[in-house]
């Protein structure tokens, strides 16, 4: 830790994570209640820096509440979450510090509807991270062309597909420079010939190398991309472990029953 | 029909080519197709029809009769419209146009309230002209340097201007004095309070609730009684408001807590994704409200904000009933002038009231349509 401090005090100021550790994301005895009901109970989790999460589970089992704590859409009751060397409290700078770090995508995208594509993916850096008008646009132009929509960017999200807006919604948390992205079942509400070319686009930022927590039951792309696979029930991890041995030989009851019935 | 085409029980069914659009049966496009299908679908409608035309036509031709075709457009006094079956007196209206504007402002100095509305006009319209280049210039000289100047303008007491008590205006300029404070205070403070009611802190909720409830709850009769005749003796000894003034506020408080209650449920239509969405980008209340959440939710309840600014404009002849001569007030104390006293002073009076004020109330719904149609951008499907 001492040497870490000095380091970090050597540095430039514009490096302000602390470099001490490869952790991203540390949850630690995290409880929430809802009124008298216990939805969370004692999550403890540590996501790596670039490590690539996928969390599933029956619905109801908090997974969504779980990864919404994390930019504090969610309050918690008890326990800590540390992002990215930030601790998340109440306290409103934190709270903007940990959001700036963390984009999200929702199942139903939540774009602006009244706003065209470019003005969903200029408006946060130039409000949030005060960037000149050009330089956003330049940004988002370019976060547009990786999810393969640069010639729609006129247009409003009423006009796009359901595929196309998720893209969308994925450049637009991409043009804050997120260091961490969360996923909330973002093709759970897609048209069946939508959800590949999303997953496509997950697969690519995953090949990049982001850290990324998805809610998501694409067993697929969880074979595919995650370095471990978290299983949630009635508000707490069940198990977790890498993709290969979690869907070939799954050790808790609950786990077993819920492979076998989404992997028919 | 062959076999091929029809995907029956005894084949397997593929189809060879995908099929081209093709223009709809002639009997349902063009003006014939539309008037069998909307007027004359059975022999119900098709009465219905004719029987409401007959009506509307009947209607226009009275109105036509009585305004345009029997009206009298010429004279001096009574004696010109006293002649039996005779329709509209206009000269009535004409004679006192002057009065019907102003009120008893000094006719010596009816240039002032006259420039007033002509830089009034030159400004609201390329601010409402979406094409109109330099909005916030216009925006700023509009809401802050014209008020300044139409005080000074009517009010008068400075540069020379000869002072103008508020006692002396009357007809039209009163009432768009009050209607368009009223329209521009109203809309910001309900927005305000809508917000209030909907804040996580107890006190500010509690307040704009209070405060709501309370300006719904009693009647603006009672508002402008209360502020003309009642305030006065709660007030310090010495501390005058000026009557118009009182009105104003009177008038502007009443309507936004009805424009709140309207902005209120702008705001609770926007999904809850939609302040997700921002907060998860780091958006403040201040940015989230003002770039995501309002535009949304004032854009759905345009109508209803429109009728409140339509509904205040004709709550502003309420202000006869504490002594202000509005454009009502004043046509209706030009009936006891016995110069004009025909039998169709009264009529010509109130329809050529009806007439104005429906010009001002259509026009402002007109223009909602407009920004409507403007706004939509395709989102609800």
């Amino acid at each position: 830790m001492a040497e870490s401090v000095v380091e970090a005090s050597e540095l430039p100021p514009v490096d302000k994570a602390p470099p001490s550790k490869e952790i991203a994301v540390e949850i630690i005895g995290m409880h929430k209640w809802y009124g008298e009901f216990n939805v969370l109970k004692d999550i403890n989790l540590k996501v790596k820096r670039g490590e690539r999460i996928v969390i599933c589970g029956p619905s109801g089992s908090g997974k969504s509440t779980m990864i919404r704590c994390i930019n504090r859409l969610e309050e918690f009751q008890k326990g800590q979450i540390i992002v990215e060397g930030t601790e998340l409290t109440n306290d409103l700078k934190k709270i903007d510090e940990i959001r700036r770090e963390v984009g999200m995508c929702f199942q139903h995208f939540n774009l602006f509807p009244h706003l065209t594509i470019l003005e969903n993916c200029t408006l946060a850096p130039i409000w949030v991270r005060k960037m000149p008008k050009k330089d956003a646009e330049e940004i988002a132009m370019h976060f547009l062309k990786r999810v393969r929509i640069p010639d729609q960017a006129h247009k409003y999200p009423g006009q796009l597909s359901g595929g196309q807006q998720q893209r969308v919604a994925i450049a637009r948390a991409l043009c804050m420079k997120p260091k961490i992205m969360l996923f909330d079942e973002p093709t759970s509400a897609l048209d069946p010939e939508m959800v590949k070319e999303v997953l496509d686009t997950m697969v690519g930022l995953a090949n990049d190398g982001m850290t990324m927590l998805c809610v998501t039951h694409e067993m697929g792309f969880a074979r595919q991309v995650a370095d471990r696979v978290i299983f949630m029930d009635a508000g707490q991890i069940v198990e977790s472990n890498e993709p290969n041995a979690f869907f070939a030989n799954p050790q808790h009851e609950r786990t077993k029953l819920f492979l076998s019935q989404i992997l028919h | 029909m062959t076999d091929t085409t029809i995907a029956g029980p005894d084949r397997p069914f593929i189809r060879t080519e995908m099929l081209t659009p093709q223009p709809p049966p002639t009997a349902v496009s063009g003006f014939a197709g539309w008037a069998r299908q909307n007027l004359f679908s059975g022999p119900m409608n098709a009465l219905l029809t004719l029987v409401c035309a007959a009506l509307a036509v009947y209607l226009l031709w009275v109105f036509i009769d009585f305004l345009l075709l029997r009206a009298v457009w010429t004279g001096t006094n009574r004696e010109a419209c006293i002649a039996p079956g005779v329709g509209a007196c206009w000269p009535f209206i004409t004679n006192r146009f002057g009065q019907l504007l102003y009120g008893f402002y000094p006719a010596d100095e009816h240039w002032r309230p006259a420039t007033v509305f002509f830089v009034a006009v030159a400004l609201i319209v390329p601010l409402l002209t979406p094409s109109a280049p330099y909005k916030k210039a216009n925006a700023l000289l509009f809401f802050v340097a014209f008020p300044i100047f139409a005080f000074v303008m009517l009010h008068g007491g400075y540069f020379g201007l000869r002072t103008v008590e508020t006692r002396a205006w009357g007809g039209l300029l009163v009432t768009l004095v009050v209607a368009t404070t009223g329209i521009v205070a109203s809309l910001p403070l309900g927005i305000l309070l809508a917000l209030g009611r909907r804040s996580k802190l107890p006190l500010i909720k509690f307040v704009s609730i209070a405060f709501i409830e309370f300006w719904r709850g009693v009647p603006l009769i009672t508002v402008l009684f209360f502020a003309t005749y009642m305030l006065p003796l709660f007030l310090p000894s010495g501390w005058t408001i000026d009557g118009l003034l009182r009105a104003l506020v009177g008038v502007a408080l009443f309507s936004a807590a009805y424009m709140a209650e309207v902005v209120r449920g702008g705001l609770q239509a926007i999904p809850k994704g939609q302040y997700e969405g921002a907060m998860a980008m780091g958006l403040r209340y201040w940015p989230m409200m003002l770039l995501i959440v309002l535009p949304q939710a004032l854009k759905l309840v345009i109508p209803g904000i429109v009728n409140t600014f339509i509904g205040l404009f004709k709550d502003t002849t309420l202000v006869a009933i504490v002594s202000i001569f509005d454009f009502l007030g004043i046509i209706r104390a030009a009936f006891a002038d016995p110069n004009w006293a025909t039998p169709m002073t009264v009529y010509t009076g109130f329809a050529f009231a009806g007439i104005v004020y429906f010009v001002f109330c259509y026009g402002m719904s007109r223009y909602s349509r407009f920004v409507e149609e403007r706004l939509d951008t395709g989102h609800k499907r």
